[in-house]
């Protein structure tokens, strides 16, 4: 295993019955690299993304997450992860302090860290105003970048993001990637699925998922080279036009 | 314990914040302490009676009047026929048809012996055997007087007449409500219990956020322990708000100590959320839980021994009967409220009890499953 | 038309697709009927009793081996003084104690007038009033064995004739009773909730931007349960005749169309239920406390109405179930025609239109 790489994943497959989900794929993520993981509905993504963090059991395969072991070693693997899912999934009913204060507590983090952060990070989301809000009375494009400034507040090792930005307006999905480009730089490994071809450009490297397997996995510019294309979309729509599987057939697990 | 505590805060700030559990919690014991047990009157009294009186004399006149001042019968109306009586009955207007046959003086006084008839709407068997026992007994002693006026008493003795005398104990006044309301309180804190935990936990499935909590380091018991905690709180509520209303409303004071009471509720409610867990790890959507909750607490408070005492059902029922926690809650508060016994006497429920709240709490967190497989 | 059936259909997936839902709302009415039909019966049977008896001659003997062997009672044990009942009672070991006083035979052939006192436990008055009546009709029958020997003048014979249930079997009252029960469940509480989670998850929304009228969606997604409904009374039925041996003495064209109009009814409710809430929890609340139990309590088939206070009487009419259920007694139990039920029938259907039009019109003012 090398030494940077954070993420190792050998042979991973996962099976419904006779449905191959995922099949045999192989990759690493380095330490501090956004890793894009593109597909199109039903390629796979979300299925592999889910049992990387110890929410679905793999059929067979490797796979270590932050040095630890996704089939015994969930405990410790989940100390050291975030996770947004594609659902938004912080409560409603409870205001953005509390669910800060809930999910950071859950993670073990001290009352002064609790506190002392969540004044930074509502002062840097200009949020002071509205801490004392219920969530469910936030604007989608709030509660989308609440939902990623939840899902790193703990200062996990690697944050994995399902569609983040699906949704959401251009602007406000500029502003999510700044905030993902800030929590790059204090080192947190981002893993980020999703289907808009422009925001592959953002990755460090992306992965192009086809029929559960990886067709590709290169930086943006080697990538379009190869494919001989000017932008992701191209190669994107070169490599999706062999897919055989309907769109909508698996969309979670 | 500290992730415990998180836990914990947040789930009351939730439960306070929404306005469909306060009400459950509120309104839903007063509004069924309020009604149901003026309801729960199984009695029979009130029958209504159609009369024929062929004869029209002034015995067929005194026995009647026998029967209608003796508080249990109605005399709905005297009519001539068989056939216009029977329209009575099938417009649910009569419950009992009694007809006197023309001559019934002339046969009692001449023939030594007359008959009545009675002809009873049995769709209800119980209320009509009841009936039919209790207007027999008013002929029977009617007769007896008849027999007196012709016959001089000491010289007609022979014919035994054994004096029953029914005391009833713990309920002399046999006040139904006595016996209902700790009943409803069982009902309220059971179906209150299970439902609110196992809809509260599907909801976060159905909505998404259970897979954020999956996704942290939180061990399952934390969890489990974390919903457990404040919908076993809200029964206690809702069980000292019953209490509450029963004495406000309807002067029920256990003859035993609340202290019993609640410590068997503690237990029992362990149980009881305990179940709705269970059912909420196997339940995908809210309306499937609430369908699976509702039919089995149907079938439990139907087979509790609240409605029909549990002597009467068959083996295999009375089998169920012991693996139901309804069943005893229903006996320790008919033990406790009325009959004043304390927690020596219910030492065997309580271990019981305790005994499934293991048992499912056990089988809840082994079948809440953080990773789908 | 086209379109509405293709909601239809969506519902129809939506049901078949969740098997364990569907297994319960056909599975419901087999499960209570069974209950019902076998494990509940108001009448009781094995009780526990207890003799405390100063006398022990034969006639003592006699009455507690009647007593023993009738089928209400089973003898739990024989005390030997008045301090041993509060015991028995506390521990629940019998539930009616008979006392017999010393000399109780002697008493018998001398005297003529003996007694025995009957002790209930009484903190379950229906059980406590049944038994005493129970084995007060045991003694009864002793005391005219007893007198039989000579024939006594003057006396009123009482012929006794069970109408439409000679063997007074409860599940005669029982099976109308647990129709009304799960038709309510199915139409009302159902079709409330499924409407309102599609307007949590927000699936609503979409359906009412589509060119189908947002009436036609609605009533689109109550015919399903229309369908189950239809299938459950059908079970019902069959295993009330054939199992529980509940004739259907009317005509089964009339109860059916009775059956359907309650339904229809019951489904009106569900939607005006729905239009009036917006998370399935209220829904839930306000079909379990609003309908179901004022069902149970004040339809007159588990409590008799005529004992309940006036205010609650007059409460009761408000209840389609109180009408259906006097509608299935006379149409299935007494074999009446639909001349008998005319009233009834006219005042669900009343209640049918009236909820419908409110619903429809609850809905309107929602959508403006």
């Amino acid at each position: 295993m090398n030494e940077q790489s954070i993420i190792h994943v050998e042979q991973l497959t996962k099976r419904f019955g006779d449905f191959t989900a995922v099949d045999a794929i192989s990759f690493e993520v380095q330490r501090g690299e956004i890793f894009g993981f593109l597909g199109a509905n039903g390629a796979g993504k979300t299925t592999a993304m889910r049992m990387l963090c110890g929410l679905s059991m793999p059929t067979s395969g490797k796979a270590f997450v932050a040095g630890f072991d996704v089939y015994k070693q969930t405990e410790g693997l989940k100390r050291n992860i975030g996770y947004m899912s594609q659902k938004f999934s912080l409560y409603e009913d409870l205001t953005i302090k509390e669910n800060i204060r809930f999910y950071a507590g859950i993670y073990g983090k001290s009352d002064a860290f609790i506190k002392d952060k969540t004044a930074r990070l509502l002062h840097q989301l200009h949020l002071e105003d509205q801490a004392n809000k219920l969530v469910g009375s936030l604007p989608p494009g709030w509660k989308q970048k609440l939902a990623f400034s939840v899902a790193v507040f703990h200062e996990p090792r690697i944050v994995f993001l399902d569609e983040p930005t699906g949704g959401v307006d251009p602007v406000t999905r500029r502003e999510f990637w700044n905030l993902i480009y800030e929590a790059a730089a204090t080192g947190i490994t981002v893993f980020v699925t999703t289907h808009y071809m422009d925001e592959a450009e953002y990755c460090n490297r992306v992965t192009i998922m086809v029929d559960g397997r990886i067709e590709a996995l290169d930086t943006p510019s080697a990538l379009k080279q190869t494919y001989n294309a000017s932008s992701m979309n191209e190669v994107f729509l070169q490599l999706a036009r062999k897919a055989k599987r309907n769109g909508d057939e698996v969309k979670t697990a | 314990m500290r992730t415990l505590r998180f836990l914990l805060e947040k789930e009351f700030r939730q439960i306070f914040r929404n306005p469909a559990i306060l009400r459950v919690i509120f309104v839903v014991p007063i509004l069924q302490l309020l009604l149901l047990p003026w309801a729960a009157d199984y009695e029979v009294r009130n029958i209504k009676l159609a009369v024929i009186d062929h004869d029209h004399s002034s015995y067929t006149r005194q026995m009647i009047s026998k029967i209608t001042s003796s508080g249990y019968f109605l005399l709905d109306q005297y009519t001539n026929s068989y056939k216009e009586a029977l329209v009575d009955i099938e417009k649910n207007r009569a419950d009992i048809i009694l007809e006197i046959p023309a001559h019934f003086e002339k046969d009692l006084t001449r023939e030594n012996e007359a008959i009545v008839l009675l002809s009873i709407d049995a769709i209800n068997g119980v209320k009509a055997g009841l009936g039919a026992s209790y207007l027999q007994s008013i002929i029977h002693d009617f007769n007896n007087e008849v027999r007196s006026k012709w016959i001089q008493l000491p010289r007609f003795n022979p014919e035994v007449n054994i004096d029953i005398r029914p005391s009833n104990w713990y309920n002399p006044l046999m006040n139904y409500k006595f016996f209902m309301v700790p009943g409803i309180l069982v009902m309220l804190v059971t179906i209150v219990g299970s439902f609110l935990t196992c809809l509260n936990i599907v909801k976060e499935k159905e909505v998404g956020t259970i897979e954020q909590i999956n996704v942290t380091p939180i061990k399952k018991y934390h969890f489990i322990l974390g919903k457990l905690i404040p919908f076993w709180f809200l029964g206690i509520i809702i069980l000292s708000i019953g209490l509450f209303i029963a004495w406000l409303l309807y002067s029920i004071v256990p003859v035993g100590s609340l202290f019993t009471i609640y410590v068997f509720a503690a237990v029992y409610l362990l149980a009881v959320l305990g179940f709705g867990l269970l059912i909420s790890s196997f339940a995908s959507s809210q309306q499937q839980a609430m369908l699976i909750t509702f039919f089995l607490f149907m079938v439990f408070i139907l087979l509790g021994g609240l409605y029909t005492p549990i002597e009467s059902m068959p083996i295999w029922a009375q089998w169920f009967t012991r693996f139901n926690p309804v069943t005893y809650f229903i006996e320790v508060m008919r033990l406790v409220v009325l009959k004043g016994s304390d927690l020596s006497d219910i030492t065997r429920h309580i271990i019981t009890v305790f005994g499934f709240a293991i048992v499912l709490n056990t089988w809840a967190i082994i079948s809440y499953r953080k990773r789908s497989s | 038309m086209k379109q509405f059936l293709s909601f239809v259909r969506k519902e129809f997936h939506h049901i078949l697709r969740d098997r364990q839902t569907l297994l319960i709302l056909l599975g419901m009415p087999i499960a209570l009927i069974m209950i019902f039909g076998f494990a509940l019966t108001t009448e009781v049977k094995n009780a526990r009793f207890a003799v405390l008896d100063f006398s022990k001659d034969n006639a003592t003997r006699e009455i507690t081996n009647e007593m023993e062997t009738s089928r209400y009672f089973d003898l739990a044990a024989e005390i030997h003084g008045y301090n041993e009942i509060e015991d028995i009672f506390h521990k629940g070991k019998a539930k009616l104690i008979l006392v017999f006083p010393p000399s109780f035979e002697s008493q018998l052939q001398h005297v003529h007038n003996p007694q025995i006192q009957i002790i209930a436990d009484a903190s379950d008055p229906n059980v406590a009033t049944t038994l005493t009546n129970y084995a007060g009709n045991i003694i009864m029958d002793f005391q005219n064995r007893y007198n039989q020997e000579r024939k006594y003048p003057y006396t009123i014979q009482t012929r006794v004739r069970m109408l439409y249930n000679p063997q007074q079997k409860g599940t005669y009252s029982f099976v109308p009773g647990v129709i009304s029960m799960i038709l309510m469940l199915v139409c009302t509480m159902m079709t409330a909730i499924t409407v309102v989670r599609e307007k949590e998850t927000g699936t609503m929304e979409v359906l009412l931007v589509s060119p189908v009228s947002p009436i036609k969606v609605i009533v689109a997604k109550a015919v399903p349960y229309l369908i189950i409904s239809i299938i459950n009374i059908i079970s019902i039925l069959l295993l009330s005749y054939f199992v529980l041996e509940v004739p259907i003495r009317g005509s089964l064209f009339l109860l059916m169309s009775e059956s359907i109009l309650f339904t229809i009814t019951c489904l009106s409710f569900g939607l005006l239920i729905s239009t009036a809430t917006d998370s399935q929890m209220m829904a839930m609340f306000i079909s379990l406390t609003g309908l179901f139990l004022p069902t149970i309590m004040l339809s007159g088939f588990l409590f008799p109405i005529e004992n309940m206070p006036k205010a609650l009487q007059v409460a009761s009419n408000i209840f389609p179930a109180r009408w259906f259920y006097q509608v299935v007694r006379a149409v299935m139990i007494k074999g009446l025609p639909l001349a008998a039920v005319w009233k009834e029938t006219v005042i669900l259907g009343g209640m049918a239109v009236m909820l419908l039009l409110a619903s429809l019109k609850n809905f309107k003012t929602r959508l403006a």
